[in-house]
């Protein structure tokens, strides 16, 4: 199932299908290692519920709820409702 | 022999450590030139050779469109380094070996440092690294900077470095069949017209065609329009496929091949028994409580409160020694030289302004040593992160808070280094606003005129009162960074994305390089700054002169109130002893009162008290006399000096910050004052100009003097307006 970042909840974990952001957002997701064919997982958000952490490769990143939305995602298996 | 080495790589991927383990504690710090990117460099002698070592600002590309990536490249292309030693985590190997293949990209002569192995063994990531340094076709020298380890292998092979002809280039690389097959036609065009050549290869300049690249795009239509033109029209017919065909843009889709690149390198190189993401490291359970949605803002605070807590507690000692050893200073030369201006000039001017400011030395040593243990434990960025929503509301970043704090968002701190601990915020717009706005803060020197004026005209708890106005501060910064942000400001937010990388403890080393470091540019800054500024200072309340007739007249007075005592009453007051009789006591007192009138009169015949006098058709609308109008000028220089020199104009001779009930007592009883005019003064100190050391810091760490000249004039005017306003509703 596709859904975007933002709409994760914790612990889940993806393949990363798509960046949608263009420009400097774009090249600051894909240079952190944020990248098509990865897989990621969701750590949990901030104690205001933005912004996010992710693991990605060996990374721990964080990024805002507002950029999350560029980041869409296939869940792996069991999860449907959220 | 000379060998010129720059040392690139990753932030978090102990770039710093290795340079710092390299050039011991025999380095330079600067500026890269017309930008506030700091530059370290140094020159080591290893092996009969000299090595320049440079530390380029931590990357994750060579884009240039960050500031640091910019002055990266631009290092790397222009100075052209013999050698560039990229430092790479090993525990995060894929990421940092994506700004190896753009470096490889640039065809520079390359040799990887692998550093923190020790993370990744313990992470049970194991890399071949023999293979990993036959697929790269690159020297690998593996390294625990943290632990001094491997520096004598990287210092070898630095030295024995030799090109290696069969090392990639970037004709080696592919970026899939679509992009290559134009990376071929582009390239061929720009090198039969020699395109950019002086200074780029002529495929390194199609890729970034290709990529887009901004600078290269700027170069390129200068060079040649005509051939510009050509290439991005060739371009724009393959844009549309890769979009079709890679659903993303050509950037995007080079990025991705980067990637692929990697991988590639990587396989058969790295085993390790889980799949990166569901590994649970220490460092993530430990972020389950620290940031945890309800203990992590506690935890946040209390840690904050303890470490503010910690540099008081440990300053407290060598600020007293710093101190008394300046009165023991101004002590002996008052004796040894005569009376006069010379004397008054080194005494009251030099010692006591220098001597004011360099007494904090302890406490900004301290403050930085603090703020180094949270950085180099990892901790900085969970504020950030924990923060960020919170000051995102007003244009500013999570990272802004420390800044805050450090200038006295508890209120105590100092300006100076919370300007200069803006350093970690990413963002250019946000940091800018938190340098403008962070001298809003109730910073140690201006507690004292708080607490002055609170004591005077506002009875009731003042501890509950001076947190009224610290919050005031926050609010006040808060603000001020909002509508400068959304007005004079321009500029997108820039984007968040940043690792929280794994905590760790930090090594004593790395944190007493950082707080010497920051510690020894406050120095060097107060130091001369404000000895410039104590000297006009002390020039402005000193010249001119009362005339000689009126100074006669003290004299005169004096003699005349000697003369009620006894021959040896007099004499005891003049030998200055430090016990006196009652008697005598009594007649110093009263001799102190004529001097203190006399001070009071010099005052307002100086320069700085003509102009107090001056303003004061203006400011009375504040409810401010030229008393205060000269306490307020004085302390643009620094604000220890508002309260003394409230002191003086008073007559009640320069007044102890730290003790001000006689003032307070004066100026409760003076019917120039009351709680409007108070308050007009609490709101004017907390708006008005920052301090000159301020000042100057926040020229240099804009990089600009127009924002520095912006807090003065600005801030000064606004204050005054918001003291009218406050004076005439109160």
């Amino acid at each position: 199932m596709e859904v975007n970042l933002r709409q994760m909840t914790k612990n889940q974990k993806g393949i990363i299908l798509k960046i949608t952001a263009q420009n400097e957002l774009g090249r600051r997701i894909r240079e952190m290692g944020i990248t098509p064919g990865i897989e990621l997982k969701m750590l949990g958000e901030a104690p205001l519920y933005d912004p996010i952490a992710i693991k990605v490769r060996d990374n721990v990143l964080t990024l805002r709820n507002n950029e999350a939305n560029y980041i869409l995602v296939r869940i792996e298996g069991d999860i449907n409702e959220y | 022999m000379n060998i010129n080495v720059a040392i690139a790589g990753n932030p978090n991927s102990g770039k710093t450590t290795l340079f710092n383990a390299l050039a011991g504690t025999n380095y330079h710090v600067a500026n890269y030139p017309g930008v506030t990117v700091e530059k370290k460099s140094a020159t080591i002698q290893f092996d009969d050779k000299s090595i320049n070592l440079v530390d380029l600002p931590g990357v994750y590309s060579l884009t240039p469109y960050s500031l640091e990536e910019k002055v990266a490249r631009d290092y790397i292309v222009d100075e052209k380094p013999d050698l560039i030693v990229q430092v790479v985590d090993a525990s995060n190997i894929e990421r940092n070996l994506y700004l190896t293949v753009q470096l490889m990209e640039l065809g520079v002569p390359l040799i990887l440092a692998l550093n923190m192995t020790d993370v990744a063994e313990k992470r049970e990531i194991l890399i071949d690294i023999e293979r990993l340094s036959k697929n790269l076709r690159l020297p690998i020298i593996p390294t625990i900077a943290r632990k001094d380890k491997g520096k004598e292998e990287l210092l070898k092979a630095i030295t024995h470095y030799q090109a290696n002809e069969k090392s990639f280039a970037i004709e080696d690389f592919s970026y899939g069949e679509d992009i290559d097959v134009l990376l071929e036609d582009l390239a061929k065009s720009i090198e039969e017209q020699g395109f950019l050549k002086d200074k780029y290869s002529s495929r390194w300049v199609a890729l970034k065609y290709i990529e887009g690249d901004q600078q290269v795009l700027e170069l390129g239509k200068n060079d040649n329009i005509k051939l510009h033109i050509e290439l991005i029209g060739q371009i724009k017919k393959l844009t549309e496929h890769i979009i079709k065909i890679h659903d993303t843009n050509c950037e995007g889709a080079v990025a991705n091949y980067r990637y692929g690149i990697v991988s590639s390198v990587l396989k058969e190189v790295i085993t390790r028994k889980e799949s990166a993401v569901d590994r649970i490291f220490i460092s993530d359970r430990i972020d389950r409580v620290l940031t945890h949605r309800y203990i992590g803002p506690f935890v946040l605070l209390a840690i904050l409160y303890f470490s503010y807590q910690f540099t008081f507690w440990a300053s407290e000692y060598p600020v007293a020694w710093l101190e008394s050893l300046f009165e023991v200073l101004a002590t002996t030369t008052n004796n040894a030289l005569p009376d006069g201006l010379l004397k008054s000039l080194i005494v009251d001017g030099i010692i006591g302004g220098v001597g004011g400011v360099l007494g904090f030395t302890p406490l900004i040593l301290f403050m930085f040593f603090g703020i180094a243990i949270l950085e180099d434990a990892g901790y900085m960025a969970r504020v950030a992160y924990m923060l960020d929503r919170l000051f995102r509301l007003f244009g500013l970043q999570g990272s802004s808070v420390l800044p805050y704090v450090v200038s006295g968002g508890i209120a105590g701190g100092c300006a100076v280094p919370g300007v200069m601990a803006t350093r970690t915020i990413k963002g250019h717009k946000e940091r800018l606003l938190t340098i403008l706005t962070a001298p809003f803060m109730v910073c140690g020197a201006k507690l004292p005129v708080f607490a002055l004026l609170i004591s005077a005209f506002f009875p009731g708890n003042k501890g509950f009162l001076l947190l009224g106005v610290t919050l005031l501060s926050w609010l006040s910064a808060l603000i001020m960074a909002k509508v400068l942000g959304s007005t004079i400001i321009k500029g997108e937010a820039s984007s968040f994305i940043m690792e929280l990388p794994p905590y760790r403890f930090p090594t004593m080393k790395g944190l007493i390089f950082h707080s010497w470091e920051k510690t020894w540019m406050y120095v060097r800054k107060a130091g001369t700054t404000i000895l410039a500024m104590s000297i006009i200072l002390w020039g402005l309340m000193t010249f001119p002169q009362l005339p000689e007739s009126e100074r006669r007249q003290f004299e005169d007075q004096k003699t005349i109130i000697a003369k009620n005592y006894p021959q040896d009453i007099v004499n005891e007051v003049k030998e200055d002893n430090e016990e006196l009789s009652e008697q005598a006591l009594k007649l110093k007192k009263e001799l102190i009162l004529i001097d203190n009138q006399e001070s009071q009169i010099g005052l307002r015949y100086s320069l700085a008290g003509r102009t107090g006098i001056l303003l004061e058709p203006i400011t009375k609308y504040a409810g401010f006399d030229w008393r205060t109008n000269i306490a307020i000028i004085g302390g643009i220089a620094a604000k220890e000096i508002v309260v003394s020199t409230l002191g003086t104009a008073y007559s009640i001779g320069a007044v102890d910050p730290e003790e001000t009930g006689s003032l307070a007592t004066q100026l409760a009883k003076d019917p120039a004052w009351d709680r409007g005019v108070a308050l007009a003064l609490i709101f004017f100190t907390i708006l008005y100009a920052p301090c000159f050391v301020t000042v100057v810091m926040i020229g240099k760490e804009t990089g600009s003097r127009k924002w520095g000249a912006f807090t003065v004039f600005g801030y000064t005017g606004l204050a005054f307006i918001v003291a009218v306003i406050v004076n005439t509703i109160f």
